[in-house]
């Protein structure tokens, strides 16, 4: 007994399990490598506005009659076409020159790899916000319907059951193409047609489904579970055993959901974003990006190349960081280690 | 006499189990039927029986996490068998439960200064610094030391565990403790360590027990009186030394005679009644006695009429068609 106690406070301090999961996550290479890669794109889009200025362009605005610098001489951005019977003109292809159309230009002229930033900025900022109102309304609904049950969990449920029952790019793009048309008007909240908003909003609420079904049920084995009984026997009122006992042991759900749900986003957004039903020109995001290089696919493919690469590798990088999270926080994942 | 701190009256719990979709359709498990006793201030009634037999489900019943199907409850003369969760709040101070598992009775995202905080948090008004002093005494009072508390409920062993769960069912100096199973899930020698500090601070809390379990020789050495549970009712009932000297139920003895006795010489002599097939099921009790499927002794009688728990001595209660016909084995 003595002994015991002495050895534990022999220990520095004691370790909780948010800091047990942290050092966990830590000791997985592949996660912190994938978190590495997120975070350096994240940074190289947030300097998008710094690469603009550089470069000196404007990637909002059709510039098709500028001028490219390169190896002392001047080339135009919009050069005549030199396939077929040699009709319109083809944008110039990359020049791998820094700040100076480094990917090469598209249809209008402007410098893709600035597009490509401030596109990825737009991406992984609706894919984030879409993220939260997703784990939002979600977790509301999942907390309200696995706690108190009867027929609040019955309407909830059937709720999201109904929304589950369309398959998700059908509905958002139904959701798209009707709100895009003529905005949201909520009463308070009015959303412009053209604001990222609408996006952010339509992805969000196409998910929640999706991750309140599990929150719930998670809920649910926790308001049978000894602990909370023993809040109930203590007389601790409903709020606080939802605050204090419950939303902590589902919040590590939520934490491994969010990488998982900022990948599907992401891939969604850029669906809609391709059939011109997500981020509205003259904004860009990696799916509008692609749909405007989809013309130049056989002249200059780095235009649509570029951003699904992009996608591709962020998606990668959220999907391996969300793995690594939930056996970083997931007390049973000893069990599932496949690597040595 | 005193009056008594608890009553229970003719308490039932009915559970529905499956809906009307599955094969079997929605069926009735009678958990508790016809449960009556009452608990004096300051002793410790034992309650025994195999598992399954109710006595969890009355422990929970008791401090009203369930609801009552049908029967009173009075708690020093209040009847709180229909009080709402809300009504009932203020009365939890005075009624507190210790859990069998205590790996899942704590919250292992908070730490243990929360953990027995928390009673005092939601019932006083105490100020933070206040709370902090009461929750060392409290881990003092328990055998723990001042800084565990600081501490995950995993960094310590189950029996340290179960001392921070009873340090929290005493953190409001309450009157009766329902203990469900509190040493079932530890190592023998904890559990002479946990039963020694329960005895120990019934005496200096001037505390009153229930102490379910289905390890005779711990309730033995723990209870003042014995309710013998099967099937979701009382069979018998007695103090402890005429439950385990003189039992007059042929449960009862068959519950004792399995008990290992230390004494070679003396289990030689003790014939073991050993009971053939399986508790019935809950969802469909047998008609008549409940144990009759299994009693050694069992007539038509028992096969059609259901006993009466009458008295049978001094603080003596039986269930029993033939109480006197049975075998003594001691």
């Amino acid at each position: 007994m003595t002994v015991a106690s002495g050895t534990l406070s022999a220990t520095p301090k004691s370790r909780g399990p948010w800091a047990t999961a942290l050092r966990r996550l830590l000791r997985d290479r592949a996660a912190v490598f994938a978190l590495f890669i997120f975070v350096l794109i994240v940074v190289l889009c947030l300097l998008a506005p710094v690469y603009a200025a550089w470069a000196n362009t404007d990637p909002f605005t059709s510039t098709l009659d500028a001028v490219v610098h390169i190896n002392g001489q001047d080339v135009p951005v919009m050069e005549q076409s030199t396939e077929g019977l040699g009709l319109g003109y083809t944008p110039i292809g990359p020049t791998w020159q820094i700040g100076n159309y480094f990917l090469g230009a598209d249809n209008q002229g402007r410098d893709v790899m600035a597009r490509l930033l401030y596109g990825g900025l737009n991406s992984l900022l609706i894919a984030g916000m879409a993220t939260v109102v997703t784990l939002f309304f979600a977790t509301l609904l999942g907390l309200a319907a696995g706690f108190f049950g009867g027929i609040i969990d019955t309407l909830i449920s059937r709720f999201l059951d109904i929304l589950w029952a369309f398959p998700v790019y059908l509905l958002a793009i139904s959701l798209s193409i009707v709100l895009i048309a003529q905005g949201l008007n909520l009463g308070i909240i009015t959303i412009e047609s053209g604001s990222l908003w609408l996006p952010i909003f339509i992805i969000g609420v196409v998910y929640v489904p999706y991750v309140a079904r599990p929150i719930r049920g998670q809920v649910l084995a926790l308001r049978e579970s000894d602990f909370v009984l023993a809040a109930i026997g203590l007389g601790v009122p409903s709020y606080r055993i939802l605050l204090r006992d419950i939303l902590p042991n589902v919040s590590t759900t939520l934490i491994v959901f969010v990488p998982i749900m900022m990948a599907l986003n992401m891939i969604t957004e850029s669906a809609l974003s391709f059939l011109s039903i997500g981020v509205q020109p003259p904004d860009a995001s990696w799916g509008t990006i692609i749909q405007d290089g989809q013309n130049l696919l056989y002249t200059r493919p780095m235009v649509a190349l570029a951003p699904g690469i992009a996608i591709v590798i962020t998606v990668l990088a959220l999907n391996v960081l969300g793995d690594g999270l939930r056996d970083a926080l997931d007390p049973r994942s000893k069990i599932r280690i496949g690597r040595s | 006499m005193s009056t008594p701190l608890l009553e229970v009256v003719d308490v039932a719990k009915r559970f529905s189990v499956g809906t009307r979709f599955s094969r079997q359709g929605v069926r009735i498990v009678h958990a508790l039927d016809g449960v009556s006793f009452t608990v004096m201030p300051g002793e410790t009634l034992g309650l025994v029986g195999e598992s399954g037999c109710g006595k969890s489900t009355l422990g929970r019943c008791i401090t009203r996490l369930y609801d009552l199907t049908s029967g009173r409850l009075r708690f020093a003369g209040t009847d709180i068998s229909l009080l709402s969760q809300r009504q009932m709040r203020p009365l939890r101070r005075r009624i507190q439960m210790v859990f069998q598992d205590p790996y899942a009775s704590l919250n292992p995202r908070r730490r243990v200064r929360d953990l027995i905080a928390e009673p005092l948090r939601v019932h006083t008004s105490m100020a933070d610094a206040e709370i902090g002093r009461r929750v060392s005494e409290l881990l003092d009072i328990v055998g723990l030391k001042p800084d565990h508390a600081m501490r995950f409920p995993h960094e310590f062993s189950g029996g340290q565990r179960q001392r921070i769960g009873i340090a929290r069912a005493i953190a409001l100096n309450p009157e009766l403790i329902v203990l469900d199973e509190p040493v079932s899930a530890l190592d023998v020698s904890v559990q002479a360590q946990i039963v020694n500090l329960l005895a120990d601070l019934q005496e200096r809390l001037n505390l009153t027990y229930i102490f379910i379990a289905h390890d005779l020789s711990v309730v033995r050495q723990v209870s003042t009186r014995i309710a013998v549970m099967y099937l979701g009712s009382i069979v018998e009932m007695g103090s402890a030394d005429d439950i385990f000297l003189r039992p007059a139920h042929p449960y009862t003895q068959a519950l004792i005679s399995a008990v290992p006795v230390p004494d070679l010489a003396a289990q030689g002599s003790a014939k073991r009644i050993v009971l053939t097939g399986d508790v019935p099921s809950p969802v469909n009790p047998p008609p008549g006695c409940r144990f009759h499927t299994r009693c050694p002794i069992a007539q038509e009688r028992c096969r059609v009429e259901r006993p009466v728990r009458t008295d049978c001595g001094p603080g003596r209660s039986v269930a029993c068609h033939f109480p006197n016909d049975v075998v003594h084995t001691s």
